[in-house]
């Protein structure tokens, strides 16, 4: 009995959801189409890489420093083996550009939702509560928004390395690297959060919510968060593309992951080298992966956006 | 320190319509800045490389790195203790007053003075003693046959010049007013004259017209500017926004060769480049390996030695530049031997094997530290040993970092703190005693030497040795003592050389220099058309 | 109003001086500055005595002390590379990223503002499409690989342009500038453009949500329904709401041009206060760093307080926050 209303019920929001406005306009904008399917290949690609990658470019011992710098396999020099070629230590491009992105989307994605939990969470608790912690929540947001990304990801990456034992550095070293460019970004959220959380905070729900006795907490999470979620997930899809660039930025100036087990940007930042040697495969390709990564990440929030805000229907 | 009002006429040929520079003007690019024009503000080759053009020392190495005499005549070594310096007559600094003894006597003076950088030099001489106005006898503590060799990098200042700005000491880089007037104005005795100063921005020579001897180049006007990123210098050189820029990228040889105008220009540099592993501690900083240090074990270094492929790396990270060395020193090297550097062939199955005798057969893991803007594609010579060892079961983990965090990591203020590594070398003396003495020796003795021996690497009879070659005086029985300290450190397998980089320039084909194995420009030779 | 001024002032204060520590607590971290001001044959002796007149043995706050006292006059110390007073190096390179940043927030605004007005007007046509996403591919990239691509094919390939540095300058008294030569205009070219892109694409995207939300108030509507023409509504009525923020935005973002040149300008060594901060890091020229740091702190610090007076004066609704929501 329960299992046939589950499925009904399923079936019903199924129903919903291709009934609703966002799959329309989803299903009306091509681009949109495209960029959710390249998204999507692009984290199926990297979940499976060990499946998928022809080598295990991070495995030392497989590679052979006398491969170094073949051409793509349609070149003359070019073998079949490789067939984006290799880069100067003899790595297979197309698996490093696949282990590569796995690093760069793992570093973008957690950032993400650090700064998206940090954020929401400070916008929430600013908001609904107001006075003394607001304006000092804000003012903190304020300084930091004032200075780059990347600015304060380097001092921050600089701080966690000081304040960690050095044995640890290299284990932890990605993980600084998402810590870093996540507490940079929260300030977008927290800012949003807090602007939405003040106007519904007025609204009657929530009134009266308050006057028959409902907890705080159960308020907040239960009657505001909901309400915000629509701007938070725009936010984050666009910062999604900038955590990963700005992780390629960190690595060109010398704060990245190590060599040997390289994200995309830090294989477009060793590849650089060899721009002008004309073995531009080296940095061309992972450039490529780059932009149609980002493109479509951005694509998809540009979508949400419009779709998500009812005034432009 | 007011601020200098230019309008700096340089870097006019920009694009193909503009006008051409005019052809003795020679425009140049290198990786960093000349830190100072302080004579005796850093040791440093580059700096003093840079300075050479402006101030002149009591000898010099010509075009062919002879030595030959510069401020002085001639010098005779007249007591076992004391090197008589018969000094050049009617030279003047830029400024026009006399070059004299006293200026000779005041430099060395100087070269001891707090801020000085130079005070190894300083330590070499006792006290000097003027003859006459253009005599001069240096004292040393001991006899020192190489001591003008090792004077070549000392540069005399005028003694009025230094004390009508208050700059009788060297710059010190703590500050204060004294000293500074040295920092950023020069005022020497060489073919060429400062003429203008931006540091780290740009830096403008110009002709000594009345300079002592014949400068054997063209150029009137020389303007020095550093370009950090390697693209942006390469790009430099060939858009020919550059005469001549250093180091290119080894991998961008065949760009220079396919563009029009300009050309790589290689030669074998002094600098050998060689793996160093901790044969000192008890057990290695960062090893899986607890309780013992693998590194103690001969064969574990003979292991190492044959698992990388020096040949591998010369073709495909150094493009074909690098020379395969077996020694410490480059051929260019006073007490090189060439019948030493021969190296034990590449051997993986050896090595395997090796390793399981000494109790290894998986291997073991260790850090190795690299530095990645210090060498020639130090980075990747690391990440290429790095593979190579993981094919004998050695898992290196590998930490490159900036020049900046690599030393303060391994060097003696930290304690040497590192279980393999990779370092470069060059004799500043173009002497083994150099590194016989830095690299090799016992560290923490009371003879203070083997300072960089990061390592820890010992056989006492190399500190013997080391302090009988600084005062021997027949060559022949010192050579003998060289190859002796060589063969002890070649058969323990004390650092595992690599090879020699090559000196990477590129120089625009309207120019014609002389490249020096210490990767020094000298502006005396160069001749553009 | 002068409270809340006063008040400002105060935080502003702590802001710069919580900057300054942690900056100061990095540098530590950064590496050992003595190597790079001594040579290989320098004695270890010699060394710790280096390390000790710097005095860089002493006690942390001891340090931080040291330097805040001396900031707080104006004074921070002297350069251990260059060997000169770093205010004395950080007046020579300012003008160069001052002109740099202005040429490049000019060349976002004039392009910028344009192509959002006119992608939202025209919300789904094919060139607005285009607009859309090409911009993006501009921000897709980073920037280091962006001025490497121009200089490989402006520089080296057509030679048009100069691959480095700023060309002619001509000193108008600590002034420098490179308005003034041809070489000098021609040299801005590639670092301005590189530098702008980020911020011409957050410009286009934020005029044209601020547009999008400004066309469907109210008052738009009422100046259609009297009949105004449709171009009069868009750019007398629409676009100047729409100015507002934006310009809010972009003096905002003026600060970030300046740090974000920190990229452009070691890509084209453009002799600015970035690449000095770049090299110092390299050299870890402390002096220099915190220096550096500390300015960029308090020219951030002085935008922010001089908008929100602005705001205070002329618009107490903090309408900054929806813009930036909806700009990102």
């Amino acid at each position: 009995m329960s299992i046939i209303s589950k499925t009904q019920i399923l079936k019903a929001n199924y129903q919903r959801f291709i009934d609703s406005d966002i799959w329309y306009s989803f299903k009306k904008s091509p681009i949109t189409v495209v960029s959710a399917a390249v998204t999507f290949l692009f984290f199926f690609v990297t979940i499976f890489a060990p499946f998928i990658a022809p080598h295990d470019p991070f495995d030392l011992a497989s590679i052979d420093l006398m491969d170094a710098s073949l051409p793509p396999a349609w070149f003359l020099d070019g073998e079949t083996r490789f067939l984006l070629g290799t880069d100067d230590q003899g790595r297979d491009i197309l698996s490093t550009i696949i282990y590569g992105s796995r690093i760069s989307l793992f570093v973008g994605f957690v950032s993400v939702i650090f700064s998206l939990i940090l954020g929401v969470g400070l916008g929430l608790i600013s908001g609904y509560v107001g006075g003394r912690l607001d304006a000092f929540i804000m003012r903190v947001a304020d300084v930091q928004l004032s200075f780059p990304a990347i600015l304060i990801a380097l001092l921050i990456d600089g701080l966690a390395r000081s304040l960690l034992p050095r044995e640890l550095h290299d284990e932890v070293a990605l993980y600084v690297l998402v810590f870093a460019i996540g507490i940079s970004g929260w300030v977008q959220y927290a800012r949003t959060v807090r602007g939405q959380t003040l106007v519904e905070k007025g609204k009657e729900y929530v009134q009266a919510a308050r006057v028959i006795g409902i907890r705080q907490w159960t308020i907040l999470l239960r009657h505001i968060l909901p309400n915000v979620t629509g701007p938070v997930l725009v936010i984050a899809t666009i910062h999604l593309a900038i955590a990963i660039i700005t992780e390629a930025t960190l690595s060109f100036l010398g704060v990245g992951v190590p060599p040997t087990t390289p994200s995309l940007g830090t294989l477009i930042r060793v590849g650089n080298d060899f721009l002008f040697s004309g073995e531009w495969w080296i940095t061309i390709f992972p450039g490529i992966a780059l932009v149609l990564l980002v493109l479509a990440v951005n694509l998809l929030g540009d979508w949400l956006r419009d779709a998500l805000n009812p005034k432009l229907r | 320190m007011k601020l200098r009002i230019t309008a700096f006429a340089a870097m006019a040929a920009i694009g193909l319509a503009a006008a051409p520079a005019k052809a003795e003007t020679f425009k140049w690019a290198f990786q960093g800045d000349v830190q100072t024009m302080d004579p005796h503000g850093l040791f440093e080759t580059m700096t003093l490389g840079f300075q050479r053009n402006i101030y002149e020392g009591l000898v010099i190495r010509n075009e062919k790195m002879e030595m030959v005499g510069a401020l002085a005549e001639s010098y005779k070594n007249i007591e076992p203790t004391v090197w008589r310096f018969n000094l050049r007559k009617g030279v003047k600094f830029h400024d026009g007053s006399d070059f004299e003894a006293d200026d000779v006597a005041f430099s060395v003076k100087r070269l001891s003075s707090e801020g000085s950088d130079m005070k190894v030099v300083a330590n070499l001489i006792k006290a000097t003693k003027i003859i006459d106005n253009h005599t001069i006898d240096i004292i040393t503590a001991a006899p020192n046959p190489i001591l003008p060799l090792q004077l070549e990098i000392f540069y005399i200042m005028d003694k009025q010049w230094a004390e009508k700005h208050k700059a009788v000491e060297a710059t010190n880089v703590k500050g204060g007013d004294e000293g500074n007037y040295a920092n950023l104005n020069a005022n020497g005795t060489g073919p060429f004259k400062l003429k203008s100063r931006q540091s780290g921005v740009k830096t403008e020579l110009e002709i000594n017209s009345n300079y002592w001897g014949k400068v054997k180049g063209n150029i009137k006007k020389a303007v020095f500017t550093p370009i950090a990123q390697d693209a942006t210098r390469v790009a430099a050189l060939i858009s020919g926004n550059v005469d001549m820029a250093y180091p290119v990228p080894v991998q961008d040889w065949k760009r220079l060769d396919d563009a029009k105008g300009v050309m790589p220009l290689a030669g074998p540099e002094a600098r050998t480049i060689f793996l160093g592993f901790d044969q000192l501690r008890d057990e290695l900083l960062y090893s899986n390996i607890k309780g013992k240090n693998p590194f103690k074990d001969l064969r574990v270094r003979q292991a190492f030695i044959k698992a990388i492929g020096v040949e591998a790396i010369k073709k495909k990270v150094m493009r074909g530049a690098s020379v395969p060395a077996g020694l410490l020193v480059a051929p260019q090297i006073n007490g090189y031997s060439a019948a030493l550097n021969d190296r034990p062939s590449y051997d993986p199955k050896a090595a395997k094997k090796l390793l399981a005798d000494a109790g290894y057969p998986n291997g073991f893991e260790v850090t190795m530290d690299c530095p990645n803007d210090r060498y020639v594609n130090d980075e990747r010579i690391c990440q290429a040993a790095a593979s190579m060892l993981a094919k004998i079961g050695v898992k290196v983990t590998l930490l490159a970092q900036t020049k900046s965090k690599y030393f303060g990591k391994v060097l003696a203020q930290n304690n040497y703190d590192t279980s393999f590594f990779l370092l470069g070398w060059t004799p500043s003396t173009f002497d083994s005693h150099n590194p016989i003495s830095a690299l090799m020796a016992c560290r923490g003795g009371a003879d203070k030497l083997g300072a960089f021996n990061l390592g820890g690497y010992c056989n006492p009879r190399i500190n013997e040795l080391a302090a009988l070659i600084q005062s021997e005086t027949n060559q022949t029985k010192r050579q003998s003592m060289i190859d002796e300290a060589f063969k002890i450190h070649k058969d323990e397998v004390g650092h595992i050389p690599l090879h020699q980089q090559p000196l990477s320039w590129g120089v625009s084909e309207k120019v014609k220099l002389v490249q020096r194995p210490d990767n020094v420009l000298d502006l005396r030779y160069i001749n553009k058309n | 109003m002068f409270t809340f001024i006063l008040k400002r002032l105060l935080q502003s204060v702590v802001v710069m001086l919580t900057v300054a520590l942690i900056a100061f607590s990095l540098f530590r971290y950064v590496g050992d500055p003595i190597n790079n001001m001594v040579g290989q044959d320098t004695s270890l002796e010699e060394r710790a005595e280096l390390r000790e007149r710097l005095g860089l043995n002493d006690p942390f706050f001891l340090q931080f002390y040291r330097f805040a006292a001396d900031a707080s006059v104006g004074e921070f110390g002297f350069s251990y590379q260059h060997r000169r007073p770093v205010k004395e190096l950080i007046a020579e390179r300012l003008p160069a990223t001052l002109e740099l940043a202005l040429v490049s927030a000019i060349l976002a605004l004039a392009i910028g503002i344009p192509m959002g007005v006119y992608t939202a007007l025209r919300r789904n046509g094919f060139l607005s499409r285009t607009f859309m996403t090409i911009s993006l591919i501009g921000v897709s990239l980073p920037t280091f690989l962006i001025g490497i691509l121009l200089i490989l094919l402006f520089g080296v390939i057509l030679r048009w342009l100069p691959t480095f540095g700023r060309g002619d300058i001509i000193e108008i008294g600590w002034w420098s500038t490179g308005f003034l030569t041809a070489s000098g205009l021609k040299s801005l070219i590639m670092p301005s453009i590189t530098l702008a892109l980020f911020q011409m694409t957050l410009i286009m995207r934020l005029v044209r949500a601020e547009m999008l939300e400004v066309l469907r108030a109210d008052f738009v509507k009422f100046a259609r329904a009297r009949g105004l023409p449709t171009r009069s509504v868009h750019f007398r009525h629409a676009l100047k709401n729409t100015l507002v923020p934006v310009i809010t935005i972009t003096g905002l973002q003026l600060g970030s041009i300046i740090a974000f040149a920190i990229i452009t300008e070691s890509v084209f060594q453009w002799p600015g206060m970035g690449l000095l901060f770049i090299q110092a890091i390299g050299e870890v020229d402390i002096p220099v760093m915190a220096a550096y740091l500390v300015l960029i702190a308090f020219f951030f610090v002085v935008i922010n307080m001089v908008v929100d007076i602005l705001y205070f004066v002329v618009d107490p609704r903090l309408r900054i926050d929806k813009a930036l929501a909806n700009g990102q």
